[in-house]
């Protein structure tokens, strides 16, 4: 089944076409990789997708439904939640703070009433909302065996841990589809190994996974199926052995053969 | 000297209802906004002219004036939201300006640079709440300041405390999170406002008269310096640095040293403290509130 779908997805910046024409799919369950050399517009397509910008043509279903131009936060609503390639995380709040706040719209039981109601609701009621969000974020943050960092500022964490927290927050949104942007940009080759791992048990969640990455190995260790872009335009498409074997694959990243 | 005590506590009172405000605006949203003396003098006006022209009785006036200061809060904030750090301080600058010179102009409403004068006292069931009488009408103050903190505390410690937080941090990543910022936003600066324009309402009922005069831009500045003397992210703070602010602003009459005091040498004292806060206290005296999570009980305060 498709989970997620671009038609003809374009995204021009003035006369630099970041995103041209690419027809992306997400098969549902699977891991997908997205690929390709610097500057190939990969950023751009999960941008375009997740709502931080908004194409120039071309339209996106999830679900089967047009998403295309939803503001970010509706989409993360829907159930598409991200990360970031240079971290972004609420660097000077708590690790659990961080991850509560993906909570954020799942407790939000009168959304419609507006806060300021909320702030008349007895104390009884407040007490237990806060807890309920808590005791959800605490249980990711065990997924992720970080129970012990709960209180520390997410910016003393170590660099690795700081991307896993990161996961950790996407997830607390309950997503159906995660994109992760360069999960393992930084990370030694232990802490590639364990990310491994998580992203393997986030799918065995029943959550759809969709990664950019450069690190090869862990790409073709872990997609099911690989994308492959290139000057913004899709290149490839197939499982991890399709791909190594794909001339024009080879050609875009080490460039042609002398003849 | 008693009375004079009284008098800065009153003064410390309604600008802790304006500090609250802007802690919100700033504190939690990071939003660096110049405009708390406008909300302030429309709430006070509001009060000012629906006493003395519609014979409105105060506790009437008083949710007018949160009402009308809210959308005002909601008019500058709509547009202005776009705007980030000193874009965002200018254009909020500017609104307050533009009231103090509409109110110092609309002569047929608000009686132009005369302000207006003989604005009834509030009374409780009958008890005057005389200013003169400064004990009743501190109370008054205090009860205020410590409602609005309660609510306002209650707020910060939810899902909207956190939401805020998390605008302030990173707009990308909190929109990515599901949080809709714009909305966020304007509710900060709609709240801000209306706790603001309460404070109008006080002070109209104290001094018993308004003039253009009271609400300049350096009433802005002296809020933001309470809030950022205090500690940015903690109403505790911003009530704490309210009246350390209001006795610097006040010390050469309360030593007794105005003849030999220059009136300008508060505003001397206010940038000393102020420098000597960003060299070794950036984060204010208390700091901001940190909540530790996990425990039975939880620890508030505290610094990091």
């Amino acid at each position: 089944m498709i989970l997620l779908e671009t038609e003809a997805l374009t995204r021009a910046y003035g006369g630099v076409v970041a995103v041209n024409k690419v027809d992306f799919q997400v098969e549902s369950g699977l891991i997908t990789g997205l690929i390709g050399p610097n500057g190939a517009g990969k950023t751009t397509l999960f941008n375009n997708i997740t709502g931080l910008d908004t194409p120039s043509k071309g339209r996106v279903f999830f679900n089967n439904k047009d998403i295309t131009g939803f503001p970010a936060h509706k989409i993360c609503r829907m159930g598409i939640a991200r990360t970031f390639q240079n971290i972004r995380l609420f660097k000077d709040l708590s690790v659990v703070e961080n991850v509560m706040i993906g909570r954020h719209f799942k407790t939000g039981r009168d959304e419609t009433k507006g806060r300021f109601v909320n702030a008349l609701k007895s104390y009884v009621y407040l007490k237990r909302e806060e807890q309920e969000i808590y005791e959800k974020a605490d249980s990711w943050l065990d997924f992720f065996e970080m129970g012990q960092f709960k209180n520390e500022l997410a910016k003393n964490l170590p660099y690795g841990k700081q991307r896993e927290l990161e996961i950790a927050r996407a997830l607390a949104t309950e997503p159906q589809l995660l994109f992760l942007d360069e999960p393992a940009a930084g990370m030694n080759p232990q802490e590639t190994e364990h990310l491994m791992a998580i992203i393997r048990k986030i799918r065995d969640l029943g959550i759809t996974v969709v990664l950019i990455e450069h690190d090869m190995k862990l790409v073709m260790n872990i997609c099911d199926t690989i994308t492959v872009l290139n000057y913004g335009q899709k290149l490839a498409q197939g499982t991890p052995r399709e791909i190594k074997h794909n001339s024009s694959v080879i050609e875009a990243y080490l460039g042609k053969e002398e003849e | 000297m008693i009375n004079f005590f009284l008098l800065i506590l009153i003064y410390s009172g309604i600008y802790a209802l304006m500090a609250i405000g802007q802690n919100i605006i700033t504190g939690y949203g990071g939003m660096l906004s110049l405009c708390q003396a406008g909300f302030f003098a429309i709430g006070s006006y509001t009060t000012a002219i629906l006493a003395t022209k519609l014979g409105w009785s105060f506790w009437a006036t008083l949710p007018a004036a949160a009402i009308l200061s809210a959308l005002f809060g909601l008019l500058i904030g709509l547009p202005t939201l776009r705007l980030k750090g000193d874009y965002l301080a200018i254009a909020t600058l500017g609104f307050g300006e533009i009231v103090r010179n509409v109110l110092n102009n609309w002569d047929s409403l608000t009686n132009g640079p005369m302000g207006i004068q003989k604005i009834p006292m509030p009374d409780l069931f009958g008890f005057v709440i005389n200013p003169y009488r400064k004990y009743a009408f501190l109370v008054m103050v205090i009860l205020f300041v410590v409602i609005a903190y309660l609510l306002f505390q209650r707020l910060a410690r939810s899902r909207m405390g956190r939401a805020l937080a998390a605008v302030r941090e990173d707009e990308i990543a909190a929109q990515s999170m599901g949080i809709n910022i714009t909305k966020y936003k304007v509710y900060a600066f709609v709240l801000g406002a209306s706790v603001a324009g309460i404070a109008g309402s006080l002070q109209a009922v104290f001094s018993l008269s308004v003039t253009p005069g009271t609400y300049t831009f350096m009433v802005s500045v002296m809020v933001l310096c309470m809030v950022v003397l205090g500690g940015m992210g903690n109403f505790k703070a911003a009530i704490l640095g309210t009246f350390i602010i209001q006795l610097i602003s006040y010390f050469p009459q309360l030593t007794g040293l105005s003849s030999v005091i220059p009136p300008q040498f508060k505003q001397i004292l206010f940038g000393l403290i102020l420098v000597v806060m960003m060299i070794w206290r950036p984060q204010g005296l208390l700091g901001r509130e940190e909540r530790t999570y996990g425990g039975s009980t939880e620890r508030k305060g505290g610094k990091r």
